[in-house]
């Protein structure tokens, strides 16, 4: 049980958070034809766009609706109407996705009934093309919020609200912000794996995998399709994956009626247990040799990765649920974590954490409390903490800029989990010291702490 | 509905795009409008952090939501030789509390003093952003109370992104550096050979490739702005002798109005290329001997770049027969097209395009009269052409920046950075050779002939390679390769337009 405790500071000092719209944005960026568009001005969305390019080493199609300081004094349908227009005849997407920003919220317009207008005024200029309005101003949430608002209003705007005929075999997938590729195909191998035919919302392994297309698309390529989006009821039952995606199977539920079963994280043991437990029922078979296999291999590699876990300290900046899944994996190998900072404090899943207190700030709070720290869990922008601390750093989230290969790392399932331990204690096993006659003097540490090494300095600037 | 400041900088008579409009034109200002779902491009706050961000011992604080921030520190490649703060972002990270109850001013005194308090830095710089703009806190007021109450410059730097683009951002910066930094330190040790140079940016390091050249002539860099500057140096500038400007749309303003105020003259140059380099070291040293330093130097400079020219060509011609007959595309606005042409040209590479997005009148004739033929200047490019032209392989390879980066890798096309994110050094004599030595690292590559040969495996999976146990042909036998039909139908032939509409040039100056 976890303490939630919020920062009392005026400044921000290096952000642990990327933004709202960037979550929305990422969400729509895992449907097939799909173009994210910005209400706002184009510096954020030219950051935003960056930054994702930064991280997938893909192009990205990402929109504004180019605000300027006019529009936003007066207002920015136009603005709106006229992105959206345009996007269409240049780009002929199947589904463009608006997030609003901190700019356009600070006026507060009513988005949903301009977009309504919009969509009615243009029916026959946007026809087969669905919008969808995300209301992500900069202001509150995060990445991992922007994310489920977006699918939530995909949900709402698309799936069809008569339910049809159910498909005793289509199962709905909601993964969070923080699977990578090869986390979403590992999900639709397993359940593949019991003859269920997974519909994944958002399915980022299609556009965003790193292939080349041998042509331009100005859209994304891959992902969920829009017709996938609308048919989503006929889905037995709905599988949401982070404490994040309830507020998206309720609403699949509500507009659907499709029953969703909550799994709070897939790495480890148990958490994959229960999931594949699931999936047995749902399918009314038993469960294959090849997963059992897997699941023993996991059995094995926590034999042999626990001795470098065990005992150790490790501090974790990420979003809510994402903090969550990695803090139980450390702990659940015998380590302890030390640190654990998260971007928002809205979310349910904190008080689980299983560390004494969740602290919601950012990279510069995360740099004081891991201060002897063996490990610094983040994003790529942990960098500096480690540098100056002198401690390693374990990439995870997003971003990652400065590492090749982060989609097609495996965090969840027994497979996932496996990779991730031999991971992380390669890190921990290249970074061991050789034991010195000084390092073991029994009357060097007398007057400090328990600590098994020293307390690094950390550089001034 | 410009502000007074904004539409001063579009009347900037330094500028040499403006001098040439008429008095309605220039009124307008030079930003063109954008089209809402077919814009790129940064915002006003992006293009004034680049300009100020490099200072190394300044705490940058943005006042923004998360936004501004959080989605874009610690991305550019400028590099220190001392202070990291400049490296540690700052934001008032304003929540929607913040903003309703009109807590922003309070909220950014606190971060002020918060950041003064625990890391002393010589100057705190407080960024104006869209929402702060727009719910009106009275930075200049917040910035004032601050200077006064903790005894350390405080510099507001208004800066909306919705005022403009990238560019206006970096106008405006060098207005923050006018109004609230340079001529505010007195340095007791000013020299007759010293000089500023404005809008480089030190990335990769590359100020220090050519720093030594200058040590040499003992000449004395006062203040670099902003690449590798600390605050009381960019404080003491206006001390200075000369000036040379590098990047010369970003900082025209500073330029102009140091020479307004202080009377020091400046030049354009640049370092890139051996012989724009060789023109910067002596426009350089003949505007301090007008200013009255030694009058050898002239001499002195001249033999240093005898010298240098004749070890750059030697070990430029080392390249020759790898990239003679090499063709380029240059994807870019900042670095001088013409200068970067040349130099390349002069090893016997082909130069099939280049951009001119930034480029002055006189230098889109420079580059004409160089390249002989003006179809092979465009304005910026929509990524949908620019792939096509590079999946038909009419270049060997695209220099550009990040923006365009994915475009060209994806047409299976090599690619070298040349902009904001690079990792080498490119300015100066030995800058020019290692750009000429990547070039050839890139377009050598053997990966470039693996991912461009044809699949063995047709779209079904049938196998119409070479077989590996039967021997001989495979049965699906290839006549014109499939994949390459289907690129010829989805990539139609393009064709330079002269100055075509907006497109993906990268914006990323300098
Ligand atoms: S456009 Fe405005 S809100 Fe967006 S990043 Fe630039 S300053 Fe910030």
């Amino acid at each position: 049980m976890a303490h939630v405790l919020h920062s009392e500071k005026a400044v921000s000092t290096n952000p642990l958070k990327s933004s709202q719209p960037l979550g929305a944005a990422f969400a729509f960026l895992g449907v097939a034809g799909c173009v994210p568009l910005f209400h706002g001005s184009q510096g954020c969305t030219s950051f935003a766009l960056v930054l994702f390019v930064r991280h997938f080493k893909e192009t990205i199609p990402l929109q504004t609706t180019a605000m300027d300081e006019v529009a936003t004094i007066m207002g920015g349908a136009d603005h709106l109407e006229e992105a959206i227009l345009n996007l269409k005849s240049r780009t002929k997407p199947e589904l463009i996705g608006v997030c609003t920003t901190a700019l356009v919220e600070t006026r507060g317009e009513d988005f949903a009934g301009d977009l309504a207008l919009i969509k009615a005024r243009r029916a026959e200029a946007l026809a087969g093309t669905e919008v969808v309005l995300a209301a992500t101003p900069d202001f509150s949430g995060s990445i991992e919020e922007g994310w489920s608002k977006a699918v939530v209003a995909m949900i709402d705007g698309i799936t069809a609200r008569v339910s049809p005929r159910r498909n005793p075999r289509r199962v709905a997938v909601l993964p969070g912000f923080d699977m990578t590729v090869a986390d979403i195909e590992e999900i639709r191998e397993t359940i593949e794996a019991f003859g269920l035919e997974p519909t994944i919302l958002p399915d980022v392994s299609g556009a965003l995998d790193g292939t080349v297309p041998g042509k331009w698309i100005p859209t994304t390529y891959g992902g969920t399709t829009v017709e996938e989006i609308r048919s989503l009821g006929e889905c037995v039952h709905c599988l949401a994956i982070g404490e994040n995606q309830r507020t998206a199977a309720e609403k699949l539920a509500e507009v659907a009626d499709v029953p969703y079963s909550l799994f709070a994280s897939l790495t480890g043991l148990k958490p994959f247990d229960r999931f594949v437990t699931a999936l047995a029922e749902l399918s009314g078979r038993p469960v294959p040799a090849k997963l059992r296999r897997q699941r023993s291999q996991l059995a094995d590699a926590l034999l042999d990765g626990h001795f470098h876990f065990g005992g150790k300290k490790i501090a974790i900046a990420a979003e809510p649920d994402q903090l969550f899944r990695l803090a139980t994996f450390f702990v659940g190998l015998g380590a302890e974590v030390t640190a654990a900072v998260t971007t928002t404090q809205g979310s349910a899943i904190l008080e689980k954490v299983p560390a004494d207190e969740v602290r919601v700030g950012d990279l510069g709070l995360f740099e004081e409390l891991a201060v002897g720290a063996d490990l610094l869990v983040t994003h790529s922008h942990g960098r500096q903490a480690s540098e100056r601390l002198a401690i390693p750093l374990y990439r995870v989230g997003f971003p990652i800029f400065d590492r090749l290969g982060a989609q097609h790392r495996r965090q969840v399932g027994w497979r996932g989990t496996r990779d991730l331990i031999f991971d992380v204690a390669n890190v921990f096993q290249s970074d061991l010291h050789e034991p010195t006659p000084e390092g073991l003097n029994p009357f060097r540490r007398r007057e400090n702490d328990h600590d098994s090494r020293p307390s690094p300095e950390p550089r001034r600037h | 509905m410009l502000s007074p400041k904004v539409q001063a900088l579009f009347e900037e008579p330094g500028c040499d795009k403006n001098r040439a409009k008429d008095e309605k034109a220039r009124k307008k200002g030079c930003s063109k409008p954008l089209t809402p779902g077919a814009a790129a491009g940064g915002c006003a706050f992006d293009g004034a952090k680049i300009v100020l961000q490099p200072i190394t011992d300044v705490a940058h604080l943005v006042h923004a939501p998360l936004a501004c921030e959080g989605n874009s520190w610690d991305n550019r490649g400028a590099a220190s030789s001392g202070p990291m703060l400049w490296r540690t972002s700052f934001t008032t990270d304003l929540s929607e509390l913040d903003v309703v109850l009109g807590q922003g001013e309070r909220k950014l005194y606190r971060a002020i003093r918060e950041i003064v308090e625990t890391h002393a830095p010589p100057a705190v710089f407080v960024y104006e952003t869209c929402v702060t703009a727009l719910i009106g806190d009275d930075i200049d007021a917040v910035c004032r109370h601050a200077t006064e109450k903790l005894g350390v410059p405080v510099v507001p730097v208004h800066a909306a992104g919705f005022v403009g683009s990238k560019n206006l951002g970096n106008k405006l910066a060098g207005e923050a550096l006018i109004d609230h930094v340079i001529g505010t330190h007195e340095p007791d040790d000013v020299g007759a050979c010293d000089i500023n140079i404005l809008g480089e940016f030190n990335l990769a390091g590359e100020f220090w490739m050519v720093k030594p050249l200058f040590d040499e002539l003992g000449i004395r860099i006062r203040a670099c702005i902003p690449g590798d500057a600390r605050f009381l140096d960019v404080a003491s500038a206006h001390t200075a002798r000369a000036t040379m400007m590098v990047c010369s749309t970003a900082l025209i303003n500073l330029a102009r109005k140091m020479e307004e105020r202080w009377s020091i003259p400046f030049f354009e140059g640049s370092f890139y290329g051996v012989a724009d380099t060789s023109d910067a070291l002596r426009q350089i040293a003949k505007l301090l001997v007008e200013r009255g330093a030694p009058a050898d130097l002239i001499v002195r400079t001249e033999a240093v770049i005898a010298r240098e020219e004749a070890i750059a060509r030697s070990k430029l011609e080392v390249f020759r027969p790898r990239l003679e007959g090499k063709r380029v595309l240059l994807n870019t606005g900042g670095v001088k097209s013409w200068s970067v042409a040349s130099a390349l040209m002069e090893i016997g590479i082909e130069i099939v395009g280049t951009s001119v997005k930034k480029s002055t009148p006189e230098d889109k004739e420079r580059v004409k009269q160089l390249l002989e033929d003006e179809h092979k200047m465009f304005e910026g490019m929509a990524p949908r052409d620019l792939y096509a032209l590079l999946a038909r392989h009419d270049a060997d390879i695209m220099l550009s920046g990040g923006r365009t980066q994915f475009i060209a890798l994806k047409a299976r096309m090599p690619w070298l950075d040349i902009n904001q994110e690079r990792h080498h050094p490119y300015a100066g004599y030995d800058g020019m050779v290692e750009l000429v030595r990547q070039i050839d690292i890139a377009i050598h590559n053997p990966v470039w002939a693996e991912v461009n040969a044809p699949s063995p495996f047709d779209a079904d999976g049938t196998v119409i390679g070479e077989r590996v146990i039967g021997g001989g042909a495979s049965t699906g036998a290839r006549a014109a390769s499939p994949a390459s039909a289907a690129l010829e139908a989805a990539v139609p032939a393009f064709h330079f337009k002269k100055f075509a509409a907006s497109g993906v040039g990268d914006a990323d100056d300098c």
